[in-house]
């Protein structure tokens, strides 16, 4: 084919074509996930309102649906978010800053980083083994909310030390230098300058650990949360419930009630993670704006 | 330029920071210091301990399970049947299930995934990105409960129009189900793949009269292609490792039909099964719940370790 | 006459230094890796005096200027043979604590690094964690007076140090430096990223400070190290050429290679 022939100006013309309908198929597939989005939060939503009331919230499950309420859950998932904050934050950030601040490029730090890296893609359950193997069994924490907690740290860890280290890498070598040249240690610069300047990103990196440590049920399960629990938790050694266990109870139950049920509840959970997600939001511009 | 003045400000009431007489060598060791690093570096190590430890716990009770029941037979039998009479122990159904909902999830998702990151970093405006994106992180952020629920209230009924054979519990809900729940992530790995092709390699491209579809399917995906195949796998991965979701959407009946239309169950499906009922423990059956693991989290460890060559190989680098 | 019995860990071969010079560079070699960056400098740092190093990009000097207070510490593969002497101790024998190093010895950058704290913080910071529970107040005023910056800024000592203009921002930089009253401040190419009245102003500055410390200054502006001062090392490619007092290194050098470079044959 020779430049400027008839044959092809067609074949341009083709070709034209062929990209616009490339273009326009990946922008209907991506359209489409936001569409099924919506129609996924509808249909939970049709579902479930119907059922959401104050009664819900503040009355435990019961075999009947009309009765069945979210307390107890509701509860064990507050209780479960709190001490998971309390376990994984510190521990999460601390192994970030060393990794990033102290270590040098050795062959430890190597270690650590491989390890996290597959850690990070082990799937839940086998997280909830390792919580019933160690600690409900071998450090005989029994089916406590401690133990639901030490497992989804566990489990969250690897996230809050990758988001850590991102926002860590981005505070600007300059800054460091800057105090080091002082006469300050490497622990009074992270400290005073590398934390506050990083943390709106660990914040964000934190809320969205905690929020998949909310939604995860297959750990719980295994560790033994109860599906039934007439009772409100009143301190980390009782044993308790959580919002995702009792979806999945109220959905494994042929019943229709049961399922309009479980919609509720699903309403509920997301509430949750939307009011976390928020609060994250808010942090991180109120943070961010500080520092400018 | 006027000389400016040194004000004269009496040093005897300003306690100097520095006194010039100590000498540089340690004088003390800074005990402060060296606890803090030992904390973060305590720290550190939790992870190589957990590491440890899953490994230890499943290839302990994984050995102590093939004293009673042989390896051929758990690998290549095709009847699992643990927890009642006659017992049979081999694992190929809960294998098959896991197969076959995480290849109907991957061909849902790895097409649609991929679409998306190439809408999000070639075609979309800011503005677009600027509402895809937080949509993108919702569906990531839908605990798979809901994706369970989802796939019962919704999927298997319209499933039900189209194919009235389908049972309540089907393999194909659950892997459309598990689809929806992996696509956000290949959609943003990818699309962060995609975003750190350079623009000027585009351009290029461009300039030498190439249409959108060609700059795309000729230049920027080969060249961000190992961050885009480590999302394939990452999401393969996660697929595998998904638990509730199919639970709920597949049922508990391992099954080595190639329908997907029938109950099946997946290894991690029949891991909750188990620790949901009354298993004593150290019997058989508590030990083939610690075998069937393994051999999940031997499946999973083994992909991410190729996501992560493939990442850190083969990755160009730009300069 | 009776043995004085000093502490146990004086060496026998204590170096002792000239009793005018603060910082004395000794056979110094520095390495990255496997490369030589700097080859066998010696010279020294005449204590209340402007010391400029002077040469072309890439001779080694801003390299020679961080092994003075142990900055080079942080690049990876750097290693310093020779000696480098200040108060009497090899700066980099075992025992020495790079941290005290630095508190004696001050840096300013070439792009002005302020925290991204409040004027007054970013000044009161350093002395606060070296253990200084004094006059804080008092101390950042002298410090911004020094610099030259406490009349522009006296009024919103609490504001971002990052809404200061560049110029604004490098003499807070050097404010907050002296604020440890450091023995020597070393500054790599302070004015490179600033407008030329700013460097007008930084320039006239380290005149006045010439009586309280010690200046190193790293530059690539010839007829600055003409103009402020006292001594001039010349390097290039990682060589001493020549070290002089200023006028005789601008008007009478006594390498040729010298007398090249500063009328601008090359570099």
């Amino acid at each position: 084919m020779s430049i400027g022939s008839e044959k092809e100006i067609r074949h341009l013309a083709k070709r034209h074509r062929k990209a616009k309908v490339f273009a326009s198929f990946c922008a209907a597939v991506t359209w489409s996930g936001v569409v099924l989005l919506a129609v996924l939060l509808y249909q939970v939503s049709i579902d479930g309102f119907a059922w959401l009331d104050w009664q819900f919230i503040s009355s435990f499950p019961s075999r009947f649906p009309e009765r069945a309420g979210i307390k107890s859950a509701l509860v064990g998932t507050l209780w479960l978010i709190g001490l998971v904050a309390l376990i994984s934050i510190p521990v999460g950030v601390s192994t970030a800053l060393y990794l990033e601040e102290f270590a040098g490029k050795g062959r430890f730090a190597k270690v650590i980083e491989v390890n996290i890296a597959n850690l990070a893609g082990v799937p839940s359950i086998v997280y909830g083994i390792l919580g019933l193997a160690i600690f409900v069994r071998y450090f005989a924490l029994e089916r406590s909310l401690v133990s639901g907690a030490l497992t989804m740290s566990l489990l969250i860890l690897p996230v809050i030390i990758i988001a850590s280290r991102e926002a860590i890498k981005m505070v600007p070598m300059s800054i460091r230098y800057a105090a080091y040249s002082l006469g300050a240690t490497k622990w009074q610069t992270a400290w005073a300058h590398v934390l506050p300047s990083s943390f709106p990103g660990i914040m964000t990196g934190v809320i969205l650990a905690l929020s998949r440590a909310i939604g995860e049920t297959a750990p719980l399960v295994m560790i033994g949360a109860l599906t039934f629990v007439a009772f409100l938790p009143e301190g980390p050694m009782d044993s308790f419930t959580a919002l995702p266990i009792q979806i999945y109870n109220w959905v494994s139950r042929p019943q229709e009630e049961f399922h309009q049920l479980a919609a509720a509840g699903i309403i509920i959970l997301l509430v949750v993670l939307l009011i976390m997600n928020a609060t994250a939001i808010y942090i991180r511009n109120k943070t961010e704006r500080r520092l400018k | 330029m006027t000389q400016k003045q040194l004000t004269e400000t009496p040093d005897t009431d300003i306690q100097s920071p520095v006194s010039g007489d100590t000498s540089i060598r340690q004088s003390r060791i800074r005990w402060g210091e060296a606890m803090i690093k030992g904390w973060l570096g305590l720290c550190a190590i939790v992870s190589i301990v957990t590491t440890a430890a899953i490994v230890i716990l499943l290839v302990s009770e994984s050995l102590n399970f093939f004293e009673n029941v042989s390896p051929s037979e758990f690998f290549f039998g095709t009847t699992w049947t643990p927890l009642f009479e006659p017992s049979s122990y081999g694992v190929l159904p809960l294998v098959w299930g896991t197969l076959i909902v995480t290849i109907g999830a991957a061909v849902i998702a790895i097409p649609t995934g991929l679409a998306s990151a190439i809408y999000l970093s070639e075609y979309a405006s800011d503005r677009v990105r600027r509402i895809i994106k937080p949509v993108l992180e919702l569906l990531a952020g839908i605990p798979t409960v809901v994706y369970g629920y989802f796939a019962l209230t919704f999927v298997t009924p319209s499933l039900k129009t189209f194919f009235p054979d389908i049972q309540v519990f089907n393999a194909l809900s659950a892997a459309i189900v598990v689809g929806i729940m992996i696509l956000p992530m290949i959609a943003t790995l990818s699309d962060n793949a995609l975003k750190a092709v350079p623009v000027s390699l585009r351009q290029g491209a461009y300039a030498l009269g190439a249409t959108s579809y060609e700059v795309t399917t000729r230049v920027v995906v080969p060249a961000g292609l190992s961050g885009v195949m480590a999302s394939f796998l990452l999401a393969i991965s996660r697929a595998i490792g998904e638990t509730m979701a199919v639970t709920l959407a597949a049922g508990q009946t391992p099954n080595l039909s190639l329908s997907m239309f029938e109950s099946i169950q997946t290894m991690t499906a029949y891991i909750v099964q188990v620790s949901l009922g009354d298993t004593p423990t150290g019997g058989i059956a508590y030990q083939t719940l610690f075998a069937v693991a393994t051999l999940l989290f031997s499946i999973t460890l083994v992909i991410n370790i190729v996501s992560q060559l493939i990442l850190n190989r083969f990755r160009e680098v730009y300069d | 006459m009776s043995q004085v019995s000093d502490s146990s860990t004086r060496d026998v071969s204590q170096p002792k230094m000239h009793k005018k010079s603060v910082l004395e560079i000794r056979d110094v070699d520095i390495f990255y890796g496997e490369n030589k960056a700097v080859n066998n400098i010696s010279f020294n740092i005449r204590r209340n005096r402007i010391t400029a190093i002077i040469g072309p990009s890439g001779c080694g000097k801003s390299t020679l200027l961080r092994s003075l207070n142990r900055m080079n510490d942080f690049v990876e593969g750097a290693r310093v043979e020779g000696e480098l002497l200040f108060a009497n101790e090899n700066l980099y024998s075992n025992d020495v604590d790079p941290v005290e190093v630095r508190r004696r010895i001050g840096m300013v950058f070439q792009k002005p690094n302020p925290f991204p704290k409040s004027i007054y913080d970013n000044i009161a910071w350093g002395p606060k964690i070296n253990g200084f529970s004094g006059a804080t107040d008092e101390l950042v005023e002298k410090s911004l007076k020094q610099a030259a910056l406490w009349g522009e800024v006296k009024d919103r000592l609490h504001d971002s140090a990052l809404n200061l203009s560049g110029g604004q921002q490098q003499r807070l930089c050097i404010a907050r430096a002296l604020a440890m009253e450091p023995e020597v401040l070393l500054m790599d190419e302070p004015c490179s990223a600033l407008d030329p009245i700013s460097t007008a102003h930084i320039e006239d500055l380290m005149f006045e400070l010439k009586e309280q410390y010690t200046i190193v200054i790293v530059t690539h502006n010839m007829q600055q190290a003409a103009r402020i001062s006292d001594y001039t090392a010349f390097m290039e490619m990682g060589d001493l050429i020549e070290f002089n007092v200023t006028k005789r290194i601008f008007t009478r050098p006594a390498v040729k290679r010298t007398e090249e470079y500063v009328t601008g044959r090359f570099g």
